[in-house]
């Protein structure tokens, strides 16, 4: 009989497997990378996938949580006389935590996922031993592109999202609730320093690497056909996005 | 010598033991036919050939070396001795049927790209496909798919040919079609050969040497007329496919 002691091991057996086959993963990664061929057209298809088809999803997300963000603020900095901070709350926020957290959570969702079902497919399909038998490691073919193409493409995306969501920002304060455009756009800049920008690029690029990673692992370790491959797409998207919160609180713990 | 020496192989997934001292050799540009019920491991012993799973405990030999004992790069290199068709063909659904047999050259060879064209339609001739370079996998038909598979194994010219359920699912014309091609690349490229399959009609045709898996190891082999000849009252069932036997008896 399976106590409640015995479910409670297991679960544990399980996340510590899981986390032993995720780092794995990210050495082997790493190790093959630096192995020929080198596969650049493959890297730059993927840059594309993720990067640019990228860009509407980033622009809607990170333009309005700037709009709202300036609304938000500025409707409780009233009530203290405190209107003129909007613009630096708004401008830290997006550079800081705003714009990597959501352009991660965002990418995580849109292309975790895709690359946990077109792998998972692979693997139920027997495609990805098919690429063994061609004398191709997996690893080399199907993770380095992505892993990379995530590493490289978020730091873009994020600063898409910082530019946007700070000129979203603008444009409810300037547009919307009056505030003096020359006042506004100098408290941007007023507070802000270079780390400011580094810390949520160095972020965006860990959680690009997190999402892709992810994607990946959860579709190569893919079991049970079509079943399997729709467990794999949402387990994808639940763990990217809970590692990147998680990662999110001890990076900014370290880059602050 | 032989040119793949299983030896005592054992095999357990999840605890349930599928090989168990499971032995068999294959000569140099023999054609080796194994055959057996479902779930016996006939799948299993081919993909611990190519190195696609290690066993438990055993050898596998290919060529006089040891691959159980090689690393994951070693391995890869070593497997372009190999050519492999999968079951369902296992062809790349994101490229065209060009791309998926011109695969192996992009990647292992330094041709240009007239070669690889010269060399793709070669291996598309060889499996009797014209007018299909530009389609993609999910327009073709089983039969297609498996001869594309075949194209795309032998493109690099291996040594030895695994084919994995060649004719599962097709229909007794094309199954006999696929089987007329088999023996027709093997006597063309001079490979060795192995096939798993349960089709007693197709193993007949194309092997050399048939030999029978049951329970995770061979209980009979031998020339198809040997084989056909067997007293072996399993190998009788399996043969004349009957419902009643020592196969069913639980």
């Amino acid at each position: 009989m399976i106590t409640i002691f015995d479910r409670i091991g297991l679960r544990f057996i399980a996340f510590f497997e899981q986390t032993g086959i995720w780092f794995d993963a990210l050495w082997r990664t790493i190790t093959w990378t630096f192995r020929p061929p080198y596969d650049v057209k493959e890297w730059f298809r993927q840059m594309v996938r993720v990067g640019v088809d990228s860009i509407p999803v980033v622009f809607l997300t990170t333009m309005f949580t700037g709009m709202v963000l300036a609304l938000q603020t500025f409707t409780g900095f009233q009530r203290v006389n405190a209107e003129q901070f909007v613009a630096s709350v708004v401008s830290l926020a997006m550079l800081r935590e705003l714009a990597p957290v959501l352009v991660g959570l965002m990418v995580a969702g849109r292309i975790g996922s895709s690359m946990a079902a077109e792998i998972g497919t692979m693997k139920v399909t027997e495609q990805i031993d098919a690429l063994k038998a061609l004398a191709t490691e997996p690893i080399q073919y199907l993770f380095v592109p992505r892993v990379i193409a995530g590493v490289v493409m978020l730091p873009f995306l994020c600063i898409l999202g910082d530019a946007l969501g700070i000129y979203g920002g603008y444009l409810v304060a300037v547009k919307l609730l009056k505030t003096n455009p020359v006042v506004y756009k100098q408290n941007t800049f007023q507070f802000l320093s270079m780390n400011d920008v580094w810390s949520g690029l160095i972020k965006a690029g860990v959680f690009g690497l997190i999402l892709t990673l992810t994607g990946c692992v959860r579709g190569y370790h893919t079991t049970g056909g079509a079943e399997g491959v729709g467990r794999s797409t949402t387990n994808a998207v639940v763990s990217a996005s809970l590692i990147i919160l998680l990662t999110d609180f001890f990076l900014t713990k370290i880059l602050f | 010598m032989p040119v793949i020496s299983l030896q005592h192989l054992y095999k357990s997934f999840g605890g349930k033991p599928v090989l168990r001292d499971m032995s068999i050799d294959v000569d140099q540009g023999e054609s080796l036919v194994i055959v057996g019920g479902s779930g016996t491991g006939k799948s299993v012993t081919l993909k611990h050939i190519i190195g696609l799973l290690r066993p438990d405990k055993g050898r596998v030999l290919v060529n006089n070396e040891d691959i159980t004992t090689m690393s994951d790069v070693e391995l890869n290199k070593f497997r372009r001795h190999f050519g492999m068709s999968f079951q369902e063909g296992a062809l790349f659904d994101s490229m065209s049927v060009f791309d998926n047999v011109a695969f192996p050259l992009r990647r292992h060879t330094k041709m240009t790209e007239k070669e690889i064209r010269e060399r793709v339609h070669e291996c598309l001739e060889d499996v009797h496909l014209h007018n299909v370079v530009r389609k993609r996998p999910s327009e073709l038909s089983g039969g297609m798919r498996r001869r594309v598979g075949f194209a795309r194994a032998i493109s690099l010219k291996p040594d030895i040919l695994l084919f994995d359920e060649p004719t599962t699912g097709l229909d007794p014309v094309i199954s006999d079609v696929i089987a007329d091609l088999i023996v027709e690349m093997d006597q063309k490229l001079g490979t060795t050969t192995v096939t798993i399959t349960h089709d007693m009609k197709v193993a007949f045709k194309i092997a050399d040497r048939v030999a029978m898996l049951h329970e995770g190891h061979i209980i009979a082999q031998g020339t198809p007329e040997q084989f056909q000849a067997s007293k072996n009252p399993i190998v009788e069932q399996f043969i004349e496919g009957r419902a009643q036997g020592p196969l069913t008896d639980d």
